[in-house]
C-alpha cells in the first residue's frame, strides 16, 4: 500500500495481477507512487499480498469502510504487516465503494441445475461440481450437499463420493453432507419416502454405521429427537463434531430441550415438517426462547426465506424471537437453477413459472427453487432487519453453527478469504474464494 | 513565538494541517532528503489527522519521503492494544496514508531493556538528520509528551511514571478500571523536542486555557514543561478562541492582529500536484 499514490497506475489486461483467474475490472499493480521504484517487501513471506480498497466491509457486525487484506488465501491484519513485517501491498483492487461480506454458507441444499444429490447417478462427483459452480453466481463459496431419506445402500454409494474439499474456480467448497433422515417421524416425513424411514435400535455408532457408513465426510444430521434411543445418537454424532438438527419431528419442547443438552445445535427448516406452535407446549419451535438449554449455547434455526415457503410473518416472529439463531437455508432441489417452463426430473415432470416450481399440471409445490442471494435480500425486505444481519445470517451464523467460524463466515484475520462483493441492493456482484476471483457478473 | 488564534477545535486543525503540508511540500522531500516530522497522540490532533489524510487521498500530499517519530508509548500494554499509541498512530493515521512502515517510529514500551530502547530512539531521530517538525499537544498539567510536571527541561528520551492526575485522567479509556492504566510511559524528553527545528504545539478547549497561559504569559518553568518552548527559535502554537480564555486581552489582540501575516504561511495551500515531473 504504502509507495502507491492515487491515482494508481492501472495494469491493463495484466497477467500476473494477483488475483488471477478473471480479472476484475480495476486491479492496481503497485509500482511506486510518485517517483521511484517500491522498495523491496521484507514480509515473511513472499506471496503476493492484495488489498480492495474504497470497500465497506462486514466486520464485528457492522459495515465499516475499511479495506480488505489478502495474503495466501488468507484474511490479513494490516496493523501486523505493518508493524512487523514492515510489509505492504502488491497489488489494489478498487470495490468502487461496493459492500464486502463474508460468502454465503448454504447448510441445506439437495441439488439444481437439474441435478438431484440423493440419486446415485453414475457422476456423483460430476452432479455436485456443476452446482458448486453454478451457486459461486449466488454469492455461495461453501455449502453442504444435502441427501435426502434414501435406502442405505444410496448412502453407502454416494456418501464415499461426496468429499469435504475446499473452494476454488471451480466451485464453492463442501463444508460436509448434510444427512437429512432417515431418523425421522413418519407424521413430520413431508417428502421423504416412508419405506426408507428408521428407527435407532440402541441409538449408538453401530445403527449410524448400519445406515450411512463412514461419517468422515458428514457435517450435519437432521433426526427426529423423539424417536427412542436418539439421545446416543445425537450425543455420538456431536462428540464428533457432526452437528445434529431437530427436524421433521413430532417432539414437544421437553424433547427438544433434552436433545440441546445432549448436543444438538439446529432446527431443519423452522416451522416446517414439525408441530405447530402451542401456547402450552410450543414444541420445537419453543427452542428459539427457552431458558432451558445450557449457558453459551446457542440454537440455530433454518428459514427458507423465499417468499413462499414460509409466510414473511413467521419469518419475522423467528427473527424477532431469536435473530442471532437465523440461518438462511435455500434447501433448494432439481429444479433450482433451470429455465421457466417444464422439466423432467427423475420420474417428475415439474413447471417452473417465476419463483415456484410445480408439480406438471397442479398446483402441489415440488420444493424450493430459491437461490441464497435471493432469500438474503428477501429476508431483508420482510423483516426490515439491517443489512448486516441479512448478510450474517447467510454467512456468520452457519458457520457458527457448523463450529467453523475461525476460518469460515467471517473476514476476521486469519479466517479464509471467502468473500463477495455486493452493491447496496446486496446483488452480488463479485465472489472470491481464498482470495481469488471466481465469479463475476 | 507565534501565536494562531482560530474561531474554533475544526478550523485549528484545519490550520494546522495546512501548515504541515506546506512544510512538507516546501522541504521537497525526496529519496535523499526525507522529512522528518515528530509526532503526538491523543484527542487534541485528531482533526490535524483527518485534514492530513484528506489531503493525500486528494492526491495533494505524499508522505513517501517522510520519516515519523511519535513522541510516547505506554509501557507493558500489547502493542495491539486499542489503547497502544501504535493502534492509535495506525487506525488514526498511517493505514491511510502512504507512508512506508520503516520510515515510521513508535517507542516500543514491551522491549526487554527499556532505556536502551529510549537510547536508540534518540540515536534513530540523530541518524534521521534530526527533527524538522516536531508536533505535540500538552495536557490541561501544560506536559508536553509525557513530562509531566517537574520533569527536567533538558530531559532525553527515557522511562517515566506517570502522574496520578495522568493515570486517573487516561481511566476512562480502560474501562474505568485504575488496575489496567498503564503507570509507566517511554517519552521523548522536553530536551529531545527543543532539538527539533520547528516546534509546534496545538491547544484546544477551555480546559487547556489555563496551562496555554502558563505556557506563554508566565516564565518558564518545569512545573508546565511546555513553557520550556519560549525558549525555542522556532515555536508556533495553535489555538482555538475555548484556549485563549485565561490569556490577557491584550495578549489575544497582539496575535489577532498578526493573523494576516501568519495566514500567508498556508495560503496558498500547495500541492504536491504542482511539483510532480
Amino acid at each position: 500500500m504504502k509507495a502507491c499514490v492515487s491515482p494508481y497506475r492501472a495494469v491493463p489486461n495484466s497477467n500476473d495481477a494477483g488475483v488471477s483467474g478473471l480479472c476484475p475490472r480495476v486491479v492496481f499493480k503497485c509500482k511506486g507512487g510518485i517517483s521511484g521504484e517500491m522498495p523491496s517487501n521484507k514480509s515473511v513471506s513472499d506471496a503476493p499480498i492484495t488489498q480492495f480498497v474504497n470497500c465497506r466491509i462486514l466486520k464485528d457486525h457492522r459495515l465499516q469502510w475499511e479495506d480488505l487484506w489478502v495474503r495466501e488465501g488468507k484474511i490479513l491484519n494490516p496493523e501486523r504487516l505493518f508493524f512487523d513485517e514492515e510489509g505492504f501491498a502488491d497489488y489494489k483492487v478498487d470495490c468502487e465503494n461496493k459492500i464486502i461480506a463474508p460468502g454465503f454458507i448454504d447448510v441445506q441444499i439437495n441439488g439444481g441445475y437439474g441435478i438431484d444429490f440423493s440419486q446415485a447417478s453414475s457422476d456423483i462427483r460430476g452432479g455436485v461440481a456443476v452446482v458448486a459452480k453454478k451457486i459461486l453466481e449466488h454469492g455461495v463459496t461453501s455449502f453442504c450437499p444435502t441427501l435426502v431419506t434414501s435406502p442405505p445402500d444410496i448412502y453407502h454409494k454416494v456418501l464415499p463420493e461426496l468429499r469435504v474439499q475446499d473452494g476454488g474456480p471451480e466451485g464453492a467448497g463442501v463444508l460436509g453432507i448434510h444427512l437429512e433422515g432417515p431418523f425421522i417421524s413418519e407424521e413430520k416425513r413431508g417428502a421423504h419416502p416412508p419405506k426408507f424411514l428408521r428407527t435407532f435400535k440402541a441409538g449408538g455408532v453401530a445403527d449410524l454405521m448400519e445406515t450411512y457408513g463412514p461419517l468422515d465426510n458428514v457435517a450435519m444430521v437432521t433426526l427426529a429427537p423423539e424417536l427412542a434411543n436418539s439421545a446416543a445418537a445425537i450425543r455420538e454424532l456431536s462428540g464428533r463434531g457432526i452437528a445434529v438438527s431437530l427436524g421433521h419431528s413430532m417432539a414437544d419442547l421437553s424433547q427438544a430441550e433434552e436433545a440441546v443438552q445432549n448436543g444438538a445445535t439446529f432446527i431443519t427448516h423452522l416451522f416446517n415438517a414439525m408441530l405447530p406452535f402451542h401456547h402450552r407446549d410450543p414444541g420445537i419451535v419453543g427452542l428459539l426462547t427457552t431458558d432451558r438449554i445450557p449457558p453459551g449455547r446457542n440454537v440455530y434455526y433454518g428459514m427458507i426465506a423465499d417468499g413462499i415457503h414460509t409466510h414473511p410473518a413467521a419469518l419475522r416472529i423467528a427473527h424477532r424471537a431469536h435473530p442471532a439463531g437465523l440461518v438462511l437455508v435455500t434447501d433448494a432441489v432439481t429444479a433450482m437453477g433451470l429455465p421457466p417452463g417444464r422439466h423432467s426430473l427423475g420420474q417428475q415432470q415439474i413447471d417452473i413459472q417465476g419463483l415456484h416450481a410445480y408439480v406438471a399440471g397442479t398446483t402441489t409445490l415440488s420444493g424450493s427453487i430459491a437461490t441464497m442471494d435471493m432469500c438474503v435480500r428477501h429476508f431483508r425486505v420482510v423483516s426490515g432487519c439491517t443489512i448486516e444481519a441479512a448478510l450474517e445470517a447467510a454467512s456468520l451464523h452457519p458457520a457458527q453453527m457448523l463450529g467453523v467460524s475461525h476460518r469460515k463466515g467471517t473476514v476476521e484475520y486469519g479466517t479464509d478469504a471467502d468473500f463477495i462483493v455486493l452493491d447496496d441492493t446486496l446483488t452480488v456482484r463479485e465472489t472470491y474464494i481464498a482470495g481469488q476471483q471466481v465469479w463475476r457478473k | 513565538m507565534r501565536l494562531v488564534i482560530l474561531d474554533d477545535y475544526d478550523l485549528a486543525s484545519e490550520w494546522a494541517a495546512k501548515y504541515i503540508r506546506n512544510r512538507i511540500i516546501q522541504f521537497k522531500p525526496r529519496a535523499d532528503r526525507y522529512f522528518t516530522l515528530g509526532l503526538p497522540t491523543g484527542s487534541t490532533p485528531l482533526g490535524c489527522y483527518k485534514k492530513l489524510i484528506e489531503y493525500h487521498k486528494s492526491g495533494d500530499l505524499s508522505f513517501k519521503y517522510v520519516k515519523t517519530f511519535n513522541m510516547d508509548e505506554y509501557v507493558g500494554l500489547p502493542r495491539d492494544h486499542p489503547e497502544s499509541y501504535h493502534s492509535y498512530m495506525w487506525n488514526n493515521f498511517f493505514k491511510h496514508i502512504d507512508i512506508e512502515p520503516q520510515n515510521t517510529h513508535i517507542l516500543d514500551g514491551n522491549a526487554s531493556d527499556l532505556q536502551a530502547e529510549c537510547d536508540a530512539f534518540e540515536q534513530n531521530i540523530t541518524a534521521a538528520g534530526g527533527i524538522e517538525l516536531f508536533v505535540g499537544g500538552i495536557g490541561p498539567d501544560g506536559h508536553i509528551a509525557f513530562n509531566e510536571p517537574g520533569s527536567s527541561l533538558v530531559s532525553r528520551t527515557r522511562v517515566k511514571t506517570l502522574a496520578k492526575d495522568t493515570i486517573v485522567a487516561n481511566a476512562r479509556f480502560f474501562g474505568n478500571d485504575l488496575s489496567k492504566v498503564p503507570t509507566m510511559t517511554l517519552t521523548v524528553g522536553v530536551g529531545t523536542v527543543m532539538d527539533a527545528r520547528e516546534v509546534m504545539i496545538l491547544i484546544t478547549g477551555a480546559h487547556k486555557a489555563f496551562a496555554l497561559y502558563k505556557a506563554i504569559e508566565e516564565g518558564v518553568n518545569h512545573m508546565w514543561t511546555v513553557s520550556a518552548f519560549q525558549q525555542h527559535p522556532r515555536t508556533i502554537f495553535i489555538c482555538d478562541e475555548d484556549a485563549t480564555l485565561e490569556l490577557r486581552v491584550k495578549t489575544v489582540k497582539y496575535f489577532k492582529g498578526l493573523m494576516h501575516v501568519h495566514n500567508q504561511l498556508v495560503e496558498p495551500t500547495l500541492s504536491v500536484k504542482d511539483y510532480m515531473d
